[in-house]
């Protein structure tokens, strides 16, 4: 009896927003007279950080500190209408959405600002501390707050703006197939090393390699805690979880955490993360979405590494002990393959 | 351990921004640490009532006699909600996109069509309270036969499940049991090819598993208007839902949310919000009704389960020439958002590869289980993990590296893809570059070299013509039954077909001009 080593390894991509399009989400940016902007959405913050990447999309367009932007989500009577927090479209649809906003309210920001200034507005720029100035001139500057109170009580203006962003819902051609599923692609290659018991048929996860490719790091902070927490819900996947354990079979079904297995704090691995950034021509600052891929390639690359330290193919998931003794059993012991690296 | 390889894709990004890419902290984070943060359960209400259900102990029955009589009595009860209560008993929750025909009661009157299927619910002081009058409440059942098999509810004969589907498979195109995805011929390919493998792969059905279960609390508000906390992922999705079966207008709704204890897909059903308000509406107090966790695990939705085969022709130098899938979603009693997936899944293929032949015929199935729903991944999950564990076969057969084998068949800029739009933004190879280079996992020079942004294009951007007959019935595929444990050692090559010289390809096929067609051939019949 003994333990073998294996390595395996998948690449996807992952379409970012709701396929076809057609979900629209808007967004409302607005400024209290004391400069300090409000976001307001109905989009859902599932703990994955809409609201962090909201705001900092609204902070970065209107050129002001992310403390002056505060997200308000999610009120029917007053957030206006979104599709929902769901198939990787928060970053790129509501974040397209705020920076139209924020584009918007930024006009007349800097329309007000030109105004106390006297100046034109395109002679001006945010320096994104919270001051408007004159370009080449910093010592010419109004501060954001200066130029509410300026707007609300002398000038009479809202500093205010609306956004929405949709892609047009495609078509489906009912005999090929041809559409226009999303405009963009997240991607990922994962390296997943295990070890497995032949005399239990445990898989132990020893070490992840991987790097995903994600457009833009709205928050690099963020964007870890979705890769390291996805990746892990992909081992869960791969190796514990399903509601039928014997499927088709309805018999029998886990009814809590005792009988719905998953990792505890003892089964983690180091996992090496490398961030790609490509931008994407329509996300917001070039960003896509790491939120629903981060899980998927775990699925098949822990597969394959069970090959690879077994021979043995196991096809469908959950990759049990029993499976895994079955396999081991029907090929007759094991048979690892070559090393990889 | 997280890098950033700021090296690569440098000169498409303009790295020079002032909060955008910080990793500042979130906003709510102090009220998350100190548990201060307020889920849809963390509100009071003076004379709160509890909502619970009686589900199904069957599978598949016909409803005789529903005798509450005992339950209208018990200790507690304010108030008990049959079928014939709900205004509009009868949804999907694609309706909102016209996609679909409304297939699912709230409450069962009929039939029952899966185990756990709601029948009664109970407005009680307690939870308690409702449990106990729920057990009193007598439902006279004739079990009728049930299916619980993709594959055998396609059988004639089968059970019908789903009797606005008849044929326990969605509706596409208002003419097809199935999506179809046609580029090139695979026919051809597989002859071409110097090895074809085929296999089958099974995702069983798994959980959200949320920290905080499915759930809200709804209660009448001033001005005849009604306040819903709710743990919703989509919140106007579930506005309008409930205004649908409830027959309101939806600015009657007062929907609260945005902070949830974690979602993955598992909130989107909007399943207790019409049954609360409606409790409020009816007892004119505040109505909770949330998942207890067997609930949570065993009756809401599930990631449901999807049966895929796949069959691929490669060549001896690395190239896969065709493929062709067979895909099952495993939609449960009811429609839910299955069908949809069905149509993400056909967009997303063959994975993120260029290969010249694709073909593909999806299925969205109904059985007689829990009606399943998105799940982070939906769509993609399941065939990217057939096609991934494929891929490792393949590079098996044809005796080359795994990642450089897909580094060879990777999708690059200017490709085409099976659906019939050019690949653009590519970054598959740099990803595989990267991670064999963080693993120590050696690769050759020349695919070290290669680049999403180079080679593409030409010849892999032409769209060969796909043969007009439909092509012959596969036979089945020649391994046992689930679970593939039993199976024979799979790795075995596959058959060579006889030699032939490839034929010569016929012209590029005229791109159908997708204007003409309607979107709404898809998404069904109905318009709300």
């Amino acid at each position: 009896m003994a333990r073998h080593r294996g390595r395996g390894v998948a690449s996807i991509n992952y379409p970012i927003g709701m396929n076809l399009g057609g979900d629209p989400s808007q967004a409302l940016v607005h400024a209290n007279p004391s400069g300090k902007f409000t976001v307001a959405l109905s989009s859902i913050d599932l703990g994955q950080g809409m609201k962090s990447v909201t705001r900092q999309i609204c902070a970065e367009t209107l050129g002001i500190p992310v403390e002056d932007v505060y997200v308000d989500t999610a009120d029917s009577d007053t957030g206006p209408h979104c599709m929902g927090s769901f198939a990787s479209r928060g970053t790129h649809r509501v974040g397209n959405a705020v920076i139209a906003a924020a584009k918007e309210a930024r006009a007349v920001m800097m329309e007000a600002a030109a105004e106390e200034l006297e100046v034109n507005p395109e002679d001006l720029e945010t320096d994104g501390r919270g001051s408007i100035h004159v370009k080449g001139a910093p010592s010419r500057r109004i501060s954001t707050k200066d130029v509410a109170i300026a707007a609300q009580f002398k000038q009479g203006r809202t500093i205010s703006g609306r956004g929405i962003f949709l892609v047009p819902l495609s078509d489906v051609d009912p005999e090929t197939g041809e559409m226009t599923p999303v405009t963009c692609y997240a991607h990922a290659c994962l390296i997943a090393e295990v070890e497995v018991d032949d005399e239990t048929g445990e898989v132990e996860m020893i070490a992840m390699y991987s790097a995903y490719e994600l457009g833009r790091a709205i928050n690099p902070k963020l964007v870890e805690q979705q890769l390291v927490g996805g990746a892990w819900m992909g081992v869960s996947h791969a190796l514990y979880e399903t509601t039928e354990p014997y499927y088709p079979d309805r018999r029998s079904g886990p009814r809590d955490f005792n009988e719905y297995v998953m990792p505890g704090p003892g089964d983690i691995c180091d996992h090496d993360i490398a961030v790609l950034e490509r931008p994407a021509p329509d996300g917001p600052f070039g960003a896509k979405g790491p939120g629903e891929m981060c899980a998927n390639p775990v699925l098949p690359a822990v597969a394959n590494a069970v090959f690879n330290a077994l021979g043995v193919r196991i096809d469908d998931l959950p990759i049990t002990p029993e499976k895994v003794l079955r396999a081991l059993k029907a090929q007759g012991g094991p048979k690892p393959q070559a090393r990889r690296g | 351990m997280l890098e950033f390889r700021k090296d690569l894709f440098a000169d498409e990004r303009n790295d020079d921004l002032h909060e955008v890419g910080q990793p500042t902290q979130r906003q709510d984070m102090l009220g998350h640490v100190t548990g201060r943060s307020r889920f849809f359960d963390d509100h009071a209400f003076e004379g709160l009532l509890h909502l619970k259900v009686l589900r199904s102990p069957h599978h598949h029955a016909r409803i005789r006699r529903i005798d509450t009589a005992a339950a209208e009595r018990a200790p507690g009860v304010k108030r008990l909600i049959r079928a014939a209560d709900v205004p509009v008993n009868l949804n999907t929750l694609l309706s909102l996109l016209n996609f679909g025909k409304d297939d699912e009661p709230s409450l069962a009157h009929d039939k029952v069509r899966y185990r756990g299927e709601p029948i009664v619910a109970v407005v009680a002081e307690s939870e308690a309270a409702a449990h106990e009058a729920l057990a009193s409440v007598r439902v006279d059942y004739e079990p009728l036969p049930a299916v619980l098999d993709v594959e055998e509810a396609l059988k004639p004969g089968a059970p019908t499940v789903n009797d606005t589907y008849p044929g326990n498979t969605f509706e596409y195109h208002e003419r097809h049991n199935h999506q179809k995805l046609r580029f090139g011929d695979v026919e051809r390919g597989f002859a071409e090819a110097d090895h074809v493998l085929e296999d089958r792969y099974q995702m069983s059905p798994i959980e959200h598993a949320p920290t905080e279960t499915n759930g809200c609390i709804a209660a009448p508000e001033t001005n005849d208007r009604f306040v819903c906390h709710t743990s919703t992922q989509a919140l106007f999705f579930s506005v309008d839902t409930a205004a649908k079966i409830l027959n309101v207008p939806s600015n009657r709704l007062h929907f609260i949310g945005g902070t949830v204890g974690g979602g993955f897909g598992g909130k989107v059903d909007t399943l207790t919000e019409p049954l609360a308000i409606l409790g409020a509406m009816l007892t004119g107090r505040p109505v909770r009704y949330v998942f207890d966790r067997v609930e949570e695990m065993q009756f809401g939705p599930p990631r449901g389960a999807e049966r895929w085969t796949v069959k691929d022709g490669v060549m001896n130098d690395g190239r896969i020439v065709a493929r062709q899938l067979t895909g099952y979603f495993d939609s449960g009693a009811y429609t839910r958002l299955s069908s949809y997936a069905v149509i993400k899944s056909v967009g997303h293929l063959p994975g993120p590869y260029t290969i010249p032949n694709v073909s593909a015929d999806v299925y969205c199935v109904y059985t007689n289980r829990t009606p399943a729903s998105a799940m982070r991944g939906f769509g993609v999950t399941g065939v990217d993990f057939a096609i991934e564990c494929h891929m490792d076969k393949l590079a098996q057969l044809v005796g080359m590296d795994p990642i450089e084998f897909r580094i060879q068949n990777a999708y690059r800029d200017g490709d085409m893809k099976a659906h019939r739009r050019e690949a653009k933004n590519c970054a598959l190879i740099e990803c595989c570059q990267v991670a064999a280079e963080r693993a120590g996992w050696p690769i050759r020079d020349e695919f070290r070299r290669m680049s999403s942004r180079q080679g593409g294009g030409g010849e892999r951007a032409r769209i060969d013509a796909t043969p007009r007959a439909p092509a012959p019935p596969r036979p089945a595929l020649e391994v046992p039954r689930y679970p593939s444990y039993e199976r024979p050692a799979p790795d075995r090559p596959a058959p060579l077909p006889p030699a032939e010289p490839a034929p010569t390809r016929s012209p590029e096929a005229p791109r159908p001009t997708a204007a003409t067609r309607r979107f709404s051939s898809v998404f069904g019949s109905r318009r709300r």
